[in-house]
């Protein structure tokens, strides 16, 4: 049952470069499995999190094929999301801060998310019952 | 061949995401390539010398994570493929790792001997 809650959670690390994106991801995961909203702002490296042409790789260090490896990628672990909040009928609201996405040329992403900018996530976080910040250290 | 020492300090870097960590990722690269290379753990990174570690249980939605990293067998192969791996003693104790707790063939180095250690390698590449 999806409740009244929602939680707006900014992110602002690259994918494969810290673990603030697995905990940032994890974070939103466990929110709409309670049925809460979640809006998220992607900010800086953090729009690569959802880039289309990401793609697994095999690991020659450990000999195995991409098959053997299944190597994650953020665009399918923030598909999941996505589809879980449909599940769940509950809102997810990814923005892409569209001056990083375009500074980056990181303009071709999965189906979710959308084109923002700060105003979106000020909107969002005044409308939330919380916000929770999560930038690159 | 220049004898190189990787210093790695920052710990679970993007370890999920990567199913590995990258510094002791290229280091297995780089031995395999025909590096003289070894490497030292300190500050937080001296957890990767623990043994038993599991990070498995990993899911987002119905995407379910099978290949969790393994730091602890990672650097376990990489100690029998014949890399040093050194580790700062001291780092260990203040995070209260006992000797039982660590992996077999970890070579643990007191702070005041790192010159030595360093002065050894004509590369020291600190990450």
């Amino acid at each position: 049952m999806a409740s009244e809650k929602t939680l707006t959670i900014a992110i602002m690390d690259a994918p494969y470069e810290s673990a603030n994106s697995t905990s940032a991801l994890r974070i939103i995961n466990a929110a709409l499995e309670k049925g809460h909203n979640v809006n998220v702002f992607a900010y800086e490296g953090a729009v690569n999190l959802t880039m289309k042409a990401q793609q697994p790789h095999p690991n020659p260090v450990k000999g195995t094929s991409v098959e053997q490896e299944q190597h994650p990628t953020t665009k399918d672990w923030v598909a999941s999301l996505f589809k879980l909040a449909s599940t769940k009928d509950v809102k997810l609201d990814w923005v892409n801060c569209g001056l990083c996405v375009d500074e980056r040329g990181a303009g071709d992403w999965i189906e979710g998310p959308r084109r923002g900018g700060p105003k979106d996530f000020l909107d969002a976080s005044m409308a939330s019952d919380a916000t929770l910040v999560i930038p690159t250290k | 061949m220049p004898k190189i020492l990787n210093i790695v300090e920052t710990a679970y870097r993007a370890t999920i995401e990567e199913q590995d960590d990258t510094v002791l990722w290229l280091t297995h690269m780089l031995k395999n390539a025909g590096a003289d290379i070894c490497v030292l753990l300190r500050a937080n990174a001296v957890n990767y010398a623990v043994r038993g570690q599991d990070a498995s249980g990993l899911s987002f939605g119905e995407n379910r994570m099978t290949h969790s990293p393994e730091i602890d067998k990672d650097v376990a192969t990489m100690i029998e493929k014949g890399v040093a791996v050194y580790l700062v003693d001291e780092d260990a104790v203040e995070r209260g790792l006992s000797e039982g707790e660590l992996l077999n063939g970890i070579r643990k180095i007191k702070r005041r001997e790192l010159p030595e250690l360093l002065d050894q390698h004509e590369q020291v590449w600190h990450w």
